[in-house]
Formats: C-alpha cells, sequence, structure tokens
C-alpha cells in the first residue's frame, strides 16, 4: 500500500538521535532484533500470517525464513485463536514463539487464549510452567484504516493479570524491548505504531536489553508532567517543542516520561515526577475511557493529590469508534496542535 | 425416552486381544478402573461435608477412555484436559494425595489451590495441563507438539476433550494446523452426549459423526466404545505408533455415558433433561464391573485379587484425605505469588 508508506512518512517525527552512532530505521532495528534472537537460542520461533512474503511484516521479518529456515519462521493460517494457543503450548514446553499481526485488531480474536490462558496458566499451575510467549502487532493509524484496522487496544489488556505490554517509541527502543521481550519468561505484548516505523535513530549493533517495567525521560523540566508512550508521546515532545519555539509563549518546560511498558507501571517515576511539578498530563493512542490514561490518573490521584496544582487531565481517544474517513479523523486523534493547547492551559 | 444408546457390543470379541497382554497388564487397566471409580465415589460421599470447595466434574461412568488412552502412554508423554480432569489425572499417574488437597483447598495441593479440582496437574508425571474453558486447552497441546516436532522429542501430545469441544472454532483451527504440520499429537474427544443439560441433538446435526469431521480435515480418525478399556487401548496403541513415526495427528472419539449430572454430585436425570432410563440402561454397560467379569471368566482375576484391591485403594483413599484434611491453608502472601515468572 502505497498510500500508506506516504503517510507514515509524511508523519514520522525526525528525532535527534540521543547518542552517536550507527543510524537504523525503525524496520531494521526489529529485524536486526529478531535475526540476533533466532541466531542466540534456537527456541526461538517467528510465526504469522505472511511473514515470510514479499511485504514480510513491514519488512520487519525479512530474510528471516531465509537465513533460518522455514521450521524457525513460518506462515500460518488465519486461526488467530487456534495459533496463539498453539504458541501458549510451545511457550510452555520451552520454545520461545514471537507470533507477529499486522494490526491488533486482529488480537481480539485471541483474547481467549491471551486472557484465559497464556497469562493465567503460570498461576493456575502455581509456578510449575511459564509462558515466554511474545505477541507483536501494529496499530494503524488513517488512510481508511476505520474502525478494524487502526484500534489501539492495550487499555482492553491493561486489566490482565500476568501480561506484560510494551510500546516502544523509538528504533533503539523497538530494538531493545523486542529483545527483552524475546527473553523474557513472560507472555509479552508488543504493540508498535506505524506512523512511527519510518523512523530512522541510533541503533547499538549486537544484543542489549530495554528493560520491562521501566520509564525514561525523554525531557526534564519543572511545569508540568507529561506522561506516555507510543506514537502520542513523540506528538507529546513536539507540542512542547512548538511551545518552547514560540515567540509569544513563555518558555514551558517539561518531565516528558516515555513509559515504555505500560503493564507492569513504573508508578516511582510518574510518581516522583508529579510531586515535583505539580502537573500532570496523560496521553495515550488508545480510548481514554478505562485505559491507560485512567489508570494513571488514579494512580496519581491516589498517591499525591496533595502535590496537584492543576487538576489531572488526560488526552486519548473520545469514546468513539475510529472513523474511516479524513474529515472524522482530525476531530478524533490527538496531534501535537491539541496537546499543545492543553499543555498552555495547564500551565497558564 | 431414551435417546443414546449403547452402540457398543461388550467384551464378547475381545478375547483373542487378551493375548496381547500380559496377566500384570490386565490386572493394572483392571486396577486404574477400580481405583478412579472408588475415588469418585469417596470424594463424591463427603462432598456435602463442603469441606472440598470446588466444582467436581465426576468421570463415573467413563472410566475406560482415560484408562485405555494413558495406559499406552509412557511418563514422558504429555497429557492435557478439560474441566473434567480427575480420572486422566489419575490415570497418567498423578499424586492422589496432591489431588486431594488441592479438592480441600490446601496450600500443598498439586496446584496449591490456585487451580482446584478443574486444574490439576502433576509436572513430574507428565500431567501437563487443563483449561477449565471449553476447547480451550486444545490448541495448547497442539503447541506442545509442535515444541515436540521442532525439538525432536521422542513425546507424543494428548488432549481429553468433551463432545461440546468439537463445537468450538480453536478445536478445528488446532486440528487444521496439526494435520497442515503432521504434529505428534493425539485427540481423545469423550462423547458423553451431554453438554451440562444439552443434549448433542440441540447442537450437533445427527447425521455428521464427530470423528467424521476429524476425518475431513486429515487426521488419522476411528470411534470405539468408550466403555471398553481394550477397546480404546487398542485405538490409542495405533494412534500413539503413528505420532512416534512421524505419521501424524490422530482423533479418537470414545463414546461412554456420564451417569451423574455435569457437575457435582449424584444423577440429576430426574429434573428432565435426559430420560432417568437411559441412565439405568447405560449402567449395564459399567466400563469397571463387565471388565471385571470379562477378566473373571478368563481367569485372570478372583475374588481375593479383586478383595485385596479393593483394600488397597481404600487404604489409599482414606490416608489421601487425611493427608489433605491436616494439611495447612495457603497464606495471604501465597495470593501474590507466581503472578509472573521470573
Ligand atoms: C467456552 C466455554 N463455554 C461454556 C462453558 C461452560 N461449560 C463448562 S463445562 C461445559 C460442558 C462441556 O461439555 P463437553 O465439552 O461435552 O464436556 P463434558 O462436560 O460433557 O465432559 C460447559 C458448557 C465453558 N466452561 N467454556
Amino acid at each position: 500500500m502505497p498510500w500508506a508508506d506516504a503517510l507514515i512518512e509524511s508523519q514520522s517525527p525526525r528525532l535527534t538521535p540521543p547518542l552517536k552512532g550507527r543510524a537504523l530505521s525503525y524496520i531494521d532495528a526489529l529485524n536486526e532484533a529478531l535475526m540476533l534472537a533466532l541466531d542466540l537460542d534456537p527456541n526461538v520461533f517467528i510465526l504469522g500470517q505472511g511473514v515470510n512474503d514479499p511485504s514480510a511484516m513491514f519488512g520487519v521479518t525479512r530474510q528471516l525464513e531465509q537465513r533460518f529456515g522455514s521450521q524457525r519462521v513460518f506462515d500460518t493460517p488465519l486461526s488467530e485463536e487456534g495459533l496463539t494457543g498453539i504458541c501458549v503450548g510451545a511457550a510452555m514446553t520451552g520454545l520461545r514463539p514471537v507470533y507477529c499481526h499486522n494490526r491488533p485488531d486482529f488480537l481480539l480474536l485471541a483474547f481467549n487464549q491471551m486472557v484465559n490462558h497464556a497469562s493465567k496458566v503460570h498461576y493456575m499451575d502455581n509456578g510449575q510452567t511459564n509462558v515466554p510467549l511474545v505477541m507483536w502487532a501494529a496499530i494503524g493509524r488513517g488512510w481508511g484504516s476505520g474502525s478494524q484496522h487502526s484500534q489501539a487496544i492495550q487499555g482492553l489488556l491493561l486489566t490482565v493479570p500476568g501480561l506484560k505490554i510494551v510500546m516502544p517509541s523509538t528504533p533503539y527502543d523497538a530494538k531493545g524491548l523486542m529483545l527483552a521481550a524475546i527473553a523474557d519468561n513472560n507472555p509479552v505484548l508488543i504493540f508498535e505504531h506505524r506512523w512511527l516505523m519510518k523512523q530512522t535513530g541510533i541503533v547499538p549493533g549486537g544484543i542489549y536489553n530495554v528493560p520491562i517495567g521501566q520509564g525514561i525521560y525523554r525531557r526534564r523540566g519543572d511545569d508540568i508532567t507529561i506522561v506516555g508512550s507510543s506514537h502520542t508521546l513523540q506528538l507529546a515532545m513536539q507540542a512542547v517543542d512548538s511551545i518552547r519555539h514560540s515567540y509569544r509563549q513563555q518558555c514551558i518546560s517539561a518531565d516528558i516520561i516515555d513509559l515504555r511498558t505500560i503493564k507492569p507501571l513504573d508508578k516511582e517515576m510518574i510518581l516522583a515526577s508529579v510531586r515535583k511539578t505539580g502537573r500532570v498530563l496523560i496521553v495515550d493512542t488508545g480510548w481514554a475511557m478505562g485505559g491507560v490514561c485512567a489508570e494513571i490518573g488514579c494512580l496519581i490521584a491516589e498517591n499525591c493529590p496533595g502535590s496537584l496544582r492543576f487538576p489531572v487531565r488526560r488526552i486519548g481517544l473520545p469514546d468513539v469508534p475510529t472513523p474511516a474517513g479524513y474529515t472524522l479523523e482530525q476531530f478524533y486523534y490527538p496531534t501535537a496542535e491539541k496537546i499543545a493547547a492543553v499543555v498552555i492551559e495547564m500551565c497558564a | 425416552m431414551i435417546q443414546y444408546r449403547y452402540q457398543g457390543s461388550g467384551f464378547a470379541d475381545w478375547r483373542a486381544a487378551l493375548e496381547q497382554y500380559t496377566r500384570e497388564q490386565l490386572l493394572d487397566m483392571f486396577f486404574q478402573l477400580l481405583r478412579i471409580r472408588r475415588v469418585e465415589e469417596s470424594i463424591e460421599s463427603r462432598y456435602h461435608e463442603d469441606e472440598m470447595k470446588t466444582p467436581i466434574h465426576l468421570v463415573i461412568g467413563q472410566e475406560a477412555s482415560c484408562v485405555g488412552v494413558c495406559g499406552v502412554l509412557t511418563r514422558n508423554d504429555l497429557v492435557y484436559c478439560g474441566h473434567r480432569t480427575h480420572g486422566v489425572y489419575l490415570a497418567k499417574g498423578g499424586d492422589l494425595k496432591a489431588m486431594m488437597s488441592e479438592c480441600y483447598c490446601r496450600a500443598n495441593g498439586c496446584a496449591g489451590s490456585k487451580g482446584g479440582s478443574m486444574h490439576l496437574l502433576d509436572k513430574n508425571v507428565g500431567m501437563a495441563g487443563a483449561s477449565a474453558i471449553v476447547a480451550g486447552i486444545v490448541p495448547i497441546a497442539t503447541g506442545a507438539a509442535l515444541t515436540a516436532k521442532m525439538r525432536d522429542e521422542t513425546w507424543v501430545s494428548v488432549v481429553f476433550f468433551g463432545d461440546a469441544a468439537t463445537e468450538e472454532g480453536a478445536m478445528w483451527e488446532s486440528l487444521n494446523f496439526a494435520a497442515l504440520k503432521r504434529l505428534p499429537v493425539i485427540y481423545i474427544c469423550e462423547n458423553n452426549y451431554f453438554s451440562v443439560y444439552s443434549p448433542l441433538s440441540n447442537r450437533q446435526p445427527a447425521a455428521v459423526d464427530i470423528f467424521k469431521k476429524a476425518e475431513s480435515f486429515g487426521l488419522n480418525s476411528h470411534v470405539v466404545d468408550g466403555t471398553n478399556v481394550l477397546a480404546v487401548r487398542e485405538a490409542m496403541t495405533t494412534a500413539i505408533g503413528r505420532a512416534r513415526s512421524g505419521e501424524g495427528p490422530s482423533f479418537i472419539e470414545t463414546r461412554a455415558y456420564r451417569w451423574r449430572g455435569h457437575g457435582g454430585t449424584g444423577d440429576d436425570s430426574a429434573s428432565g433433561y435426559r430420560d432417568p432410563d437411559e441412565v439405568t440402561l447405560w449402567q449395564q454397560y459399567c466400563p469397571v464391573e463387565l471388565f471385571s467379569t470379562f477378566l473373571t471368566e478368563n481367569k485372570i482375576l478372583d475374588a481375593s485379587r479383586r478383595q485385596a484391591m479393593e483394600t488397597h485403594i481404600d487404604g489409599e483413599i482414606s490416608a489421601a484425605f487425611e493427608f489433605a484434611i491436616n494439611s495447612a491453608m495457603p497464606t495471604e502472601r501465597d495470593l501474590y505469588a507466581h503472578v509472573y515468572s521470573d
């Protein structure tokens, strides 16, 4: 789909790389992570609809079958629930499956295995078995993706004990979190965002992990804390930069926390920052209601009500399915401008 | 009205089959059947005390399938099942004391009181997984077979489920994948004609046998008399031979009748969902007693041997109850253990 590529190209934020070193695209960073994992551990295998086809899961699984063979990298039937269960059974007996999906929307067919089984086996058998399973999917946005090809369903899964959920926002994190997820002995969901995938960033070669369960400060500041992950976090950084660069506004300095993992949450980092700034805006690619925004808002309300100088604010999606057309879409999605307006209001 | 009749032919045709087994093997098959029956009866007799606070699904009337299947398995073979776990767990060699402790919600239960009667597990003997979600365990067992194939392991994966599980999509997704990859997995469908109160006729078209559907997915598939341990074992012997030699998955439908209600104790047919006479009819085809008679007629079992078995089992059961009741309860700390694996 050339339109999707064009879209991602046009929207992808150009970041100043945090470190010096080798520049790599987001896709190549993920591809490299999978190569390294396959190379390192014979128990790792990759499956998913089209992982060995010409589009190769947006390029993420490119060349993997050629290098590692069709026993370890294979196309699947369209059986999301069944194949997820098969991955659970394989993981319980010593393999480390990485099951790739184009879109999180398709994972809804696999909820029985994810929610009733993968996340609970270890608990239900009192620690006798574990489920080192990675489920990977890329959130879509725009050009008619609509209600069934753009859902960011992390909020639905946040409430499930036993799952881990990571949402990278940079090539460096995408590789490091993929490696960490494969190395983890629990079911880990990786939600990518299509609009992050054309980024290039500094990515060290070789194996490294981005620790699951720990956030990172992308900016340090005193006026406000902005917390979130994935594409919306990048929008928030653009928003803050736009305010800083605007002549009419006073300089607003923000703590920007990239959660990297949304379950388990890095509570300490969030609370420490909010206690310092007294203002918090939570952003998420998913629905605001009952999701990541709601959970973090509640965490703050419970733990540092006395520190707040302004009510907690959240920016997620309205309680509405995703529209398909671009006119409706512009009212639907958060943008850097919308985020900047809220930040200005909060810091006025 | 009698809706589901016994379609088998008893043990009359099985005299020749006796030659294939040693006396010890035959006696062991009988011992397993008897032991499961007695364990189930003892649970049933004490359930009203309300100390076993766990939903039970008794296998009385259906013992021959788990005994026939597990009889040809080694300790290394992996077995998975649904909510009706008791028979499979015991037939695979699961520890009786740990099972009773689990039923009594004790800390030393086989699942530390986190699973209950529907999640009896004993990894040491290959009792590898159970799910209380109908058909939920079927893909998981299939995945274990994928491991066996990918790592060239010698074990076979075997999964038990009821007739209703064959109405779930994940069932057929699993069969398709197992056939596609020629996985060493054996599917045991214990058809007892009911899903809770719902007869098979409400749920599946009468003209298509379950094992035929599996066959159409490319599996080696058979139906057997699920009250006849020798019939089950014979089908299983073929299936395991195929699995071990890389010939792919098999499906065995075993037909037997659940004498008790779906869950809990006693027969509930008076509630009207099935004819009480149907239960009585099936009780004539008791998997334990008909086999006992057959072995006795063929001079393999005698009254004193049987009595010795009864006495042994009685002692074992009393000791297991005693053990469970005197075991410690879990603590609040245990609640938080094993949410995540290290
Ligand atoms: C997905 C799902 N739907 C419904 C139930 C409720 N339920 C529990 S056991 C059962 C009967 C299943 O019948 P069958 O699979 O034939 O096994 P049986 O109980 O006869 O051994 C039902 C409907 C469930 N546990 N899981």
